[in-house]
């Protein structure tokens, strides 16, 4: 950064403060940065989470509480592995963290993990739920469930449901192009083949009461608002929205729905269900607190606060759910399909959603 | 460097170094966007030309086509109302018509999707003034819509339109105008056959940026259903992992963007450079009346529209946050810290960068002309998403990272660790504001000053402080704070390039809307606004020459509006 100011200031010399301004810009960008590398205490390790911060805010201040070891956090949307491969060897990241399971293949793919090699997370996380390649594991689950407007009268009900022409202009659902829809379309596809899947998505498409956009809370929202009776969502937005100060819109939206657990129409199949899970960088500087801090989360306490701040359910058998969850939704019966075969189709699902226009 | 008939050479060879790697430097996210895109095959064009790019495309040009048309309708009728009308409330409006400008598209889709909600404040008083009980019996069409997009866009970006039609309107000679009303053309007839066409350079420069800021806009028209060729880029790369594929989507958009600056630069090619007569402004006509209030509320509409509602909006928001016990908080605090650094940061020195490569590559009279690839290549930037330039940025400056840090025995990434890297991306996104401005501003300054100057025994470094800079001091600061104002929008190129620990107001922002909590966000949303106010309030003290070449500019008449 330095050459790069010096080497402008001939031509800035005029405007007066200018250097000196710029000076203390990047030194308040900057300094944050430096200072939080000195602070080590009980060590330190590098988190890059697809989560929100803030959703795994309360585990990780519980860790540093026990440990003493720092967590930094950089929450990363799109490009999270193009920058963990561009870093390369150099790379600050001990842990990487995502939601969808597409999303994990995709980094183990790339290159940039390595095996977990983790007794607490062999032990405490069943094994349809980790990586058979050892080189990811699942932390939390999340059921795709529908929203209902509270007046519907639903018996059980199947995914496959939702293109009958009875709920035409009915159905609301964010893009189909997001990992939590692709994953539904792309688990479809296992179940019922690619023929089936793509009549449904017209089907379903034709049924749609407004755009597919928006995140799964508008789909409460909608329902609220009349545009629409039924719509797909997550199961945890349930927890958020019913947990809300009465009077504020989130608690109105959370308590204008029922929630129904569809399942697929195969046989023994069950509720699909997705979820965020954890690798461990390929050049973790610190790969031992990555370790550590993973074999953290799926302790029972951290299980139990996955249940209770974040509304999801628990990898670890016993946990329970956050009473909300369990009186709203209760247990679900998960889908049996493997979650590999499920990131193996979604680029197949991927492309069937562009096919029938889903988010035209 | 030397040219013919020992005209002075433009600048010296560290001069020339300097701006040609500024200019490498943006081509090289651009190189290493293409070089992926040869890495990968072709496979897909099938299913995109069959299925996606058809639709994509329509979309793409509808949503550009709309906000265009109505962005030149807004921003130049409301230049024209401020700069020749007077009415109540004018002196107010000519700076508040710029407010939207601090209002980023993202948090405009929100607010009015929140605002025109079936249960939002406006269709539940509509449903109470019909006695309507329900939503299921009654409600208007729904904002998430083609319509919608191009409207909440519209209303925030018409403010570049503005500001460039408002800076032409108030220097075109009164003189003109005169003549055109003595030769019997009617208000109207003057304004359309004279003054219009004498403004289409600068009516093409602020939809050019409209248009750019349309083409990078991903989360507002994806959020008003939208799709895009940007969210093809976005599916191809993210829904189905296939970065090869998205970056060649890109690179043929980019091309297409490519194809337009070099349009756009070759139309005002033959422009002639301004005079140095002063000339007197024309006056403002003052309305009475019917009139006065329709001019007034004309003028105050689209500020109601895309500042007023939508900051309202969030204030309202961020209240009921602040009763619920959530007000001010560390976080908060910190990423305001953050977003106003790296904007005063990235500000200087891209102006500065700017000033470098716009000053280096003027015409000198013979030798200007074959450097115009550093103008057009630092355009570029501009027109790509930030995410696919922050993308496209990442292998070759962590490269150079590591080969610093390697030669220094450092650990780590120092350059990216220290934000650095985050500081050159949004440079190299915005260089195209200054650069615009100062060679616009460049453009109305007659050739022969700097040949006066170096006659008379200044030096090229000379020339550029004691001639060019003093006139070009209101170029620089329009474009400055257009740049501090964008930067503190940013928000694609921060998520992705910043270091740990390090939120900015955007992102802090997005971390809220991605967990379905957009209200909690309400705050760092109003605190972006109100950040940039201050830019803004300077900004519309400057009138910003960004018309490149208008023909009869009182160059050496200090740029403020007359009154």
């Amino acid at each position: 950064m330095r050459s790069l100011t010096t080497s402008f200031r001939p031509a800035r010399r005029p405007t007066g403060t200018a250097a000196a301004l710029t000076g203390l810009a990047l030194a308040t960008v900057m300094v944050p940065a430096v200072a939080q590398a000195e602070a080590r205490p009980g060590g330190e390790l590098t988190l890059y989470t697809t989560r929100e911060v803030a959703l795994v805010q309360p585990l990780l201040s519980a860790f540093t509480a026990r440990t003493g070891t720092q967590v930094n956090t950089v929450f990363v949307k799109d490009g999270l592995l193009e920058r963990v491969k561009a870093e390369g060897a150099r790379s600050p990241a001990d842990l990487l963290m995502t939601v969808d399971v597409g999303n994990l293949v995709d980094l183990v793919e790339g290159g940039v993990t390595q095996p977990l090699k983790s007794a607490e997370v062999e032990a405490a996380v069943p094994a349809h739920l980790r990586g058979a390649d050892g080189q990811w594991t699942a932390l939390s689950m999340r059921a795709r469930v529908l929203y209902a407007d509270q007046a519907l009268k639903a018996g059980p009900i199947r995914y496959e449901d939702l293109a009958d022409p009875k709920w035409k202009g009915k159905v609301c659902t964010r893009s189909g192009q997001h990992p939590y829809n692709t994953a539904l379309v792309a688990a479809m596809i296992a179940h019922d083949g690619e023929a089936r899947t793509e009549q449904w998505l017209r089907g379903l498409k034709a049924n749609l009461g407004r755009k597919p956009t928006g995140g799964d809370r508008d789909v409460a929202r909608d329902i609220l608002g009349g545009i629409c009776d039924v719509g797909l969502a997550n199961s945890y937005y349930v927890g958020q929205m019913k947990s809300s100060k009465p009077g504020s819109d989130a608690r109105k939206w959370g308590d204008g729905i029922q929630v129904l657990k569809p399942t697929f129409a195969a046989k023994g199949a069950g509720t699909h269900v997705n979820i965020s899970g954890a690798a461990v960088a390929r050049h973790a500087p610190n790969p031992a607190a990555a370790r550590a801090l993973l074999a953290f989360l799926v302790s029972e306490p951290a299980q139990q606060l996955y249940a209770q701040t974040n509304y999801e359910y628990p990898v670890r058998a016993g946990v329970a759910l956050d009473p909300l969850i369990q009186s709203a939704i209760g247990p679900v019966k998960a889908d049996t399909l493997p979650l590999t075969e499920i990131a193996r189709h979604r680029k197949q699902a991927s492309l069937l959603i562009d096919k029938v226009a889903f988010d035209q | 460097m030397r040219t013919v008939l020992g005209r002075p050479r433009a600048v010296g060879p560290l001069w020339h170094a300097t701006a040609t790697a500024i200019a490498l430097a943006v081509l090289a996210p651009l190189a290493a966007l293409a070089w992926t895109a040869l890495g990968a095959g072709t496979a897909h064009w099938g299913h995109l030309v069959a299925h996606v790019l058809p639709l994509a495309a329509a979309q793409t040009a509808t949503l550009l086509a709309g906000v265009g048309l109505l962005t030149a309708l807004v921003g130049t009728g409301s230049a024209w109302l401020v700069t020749r009308t007077d009415f109540p409330g004018r002196a107010v409006l000519q700076w508040a018509l710029l407010l939207p400008l601090t209002v980023p598209t993202y948090i405009a889709a929100y607010s009015y999707v929140d605002l025109l909600h079936p249960i939002g404040p406006f269709q539940s008083a509509v449903r109470a003034l019909l006695g309507v009980e329900s939503p299921r019996q009654f409600r208007l069409p729904d904002a998430r819509s083609m319509t919608g997009a191009v409207l909440v866009l519209s209303a925030v970006l018409y403010p570049y339109v503005y500001l460039s039609m408002r800076a032409m309107f108030a220097t075109q000679p009164a003189r003109l105008m005169e003549v055109a009303r003595l030769l019997g053309e009617g208000p109207w007839g003057a304004f359309r056959r004279v003054a219009l066409p004498m403004a289409r350079p600068a009516l093409a420069v602020g939809v050019g940026l409209v248009l750019l800021e349309v083409l990078n806009d991903v989360g507002a028209s994806e959020f008003l259903g939208v799709t895009t060729l940007t969210t093809t880029v976005y599916t191809t790369w993210i829904t189905r992992s296939d970065l090869g594929a998205a970056a060649q989507i890109a690179c043929a958009m980019l091309a297409m963007v490519a194809l337009l600056v070099w349009l756009e630069r070759q139309g005002r090619r033959r422009r002639r450079a301004g005079t140095v007569h002063a000339m007197r402004p024309a006056p403002r006509r003052r309305l009475r009346g019917l009139r006065a209030g329709l001019a007034a509320a004309a003028a105050a509409l689209p500020v109601l529209i895309g500042f007023v509602l939508p900051a309202g909006h969030l204030a309202v928001l961020a209240w009921q946050r602040a009763a619920e016990g959530h007000g001010l908080s560390a976080q908060v605090l910190a990423g305001a810290r953050h977003s106003a650094g790296l904007a005063l940061g990235v500000t200087a020195i891209a102006v500065a960068a700017g000033l470098l490569v716009a000053w280096a590559s003027r015409p000198t009279g013979g030798a200007g002309r074959r450097r115009a690839w550093w103008l057009g290549s630092a355009a570029l930037g501009y027109g790509i998403p930030g995410t696919v330039l922050a993308i496209g940025l990442l292998p070759p400056a962590l490269a150079m990272d590591g080969w610093i840090a390697g030669a220094l025995g450092w650990p780590g990434l120092p350059l990216m660790g220290l934000g650095a890297v985050l500081v050159v991306a949004c440079v190299l996104r915005f260089l195209a504001l200054p650069i615009g401005g100062v060679e616009a501003g460049l453009a109305r300054l007659p050739a022969p000053l700097e040949q006066v100057a170096r006659s008379l025994g200044e030096s090229p470094w000379g020339t550029l402080r004691r001639v060019h800079l003093p006139l070009l001091r209101p170029a620089l600061s329009a474009s400055a704070l257009l740049v501090f104002i964008d930067v503190m929008k940013e928000l694609p190129a921060s998520l992705l390039l910043r270091p740990a620990n390090f939120e900015t107001l955007p992102t802090l922002l997005y971390a809220e809307a991605a967990r379905g909590s957009y209200e909690h966000g309400a705050l760092a949303a109003l605190l972006i606004v109100a950040v940039g106010l201050p830019a803004v309030l300077l900004l519309s003290r400057e009138p910003a020459p960004a018309s490149p070449a208008d023909d009869a500019s009182p160059a050496f008449m200090p740029m403020k509006e007359a009154t």
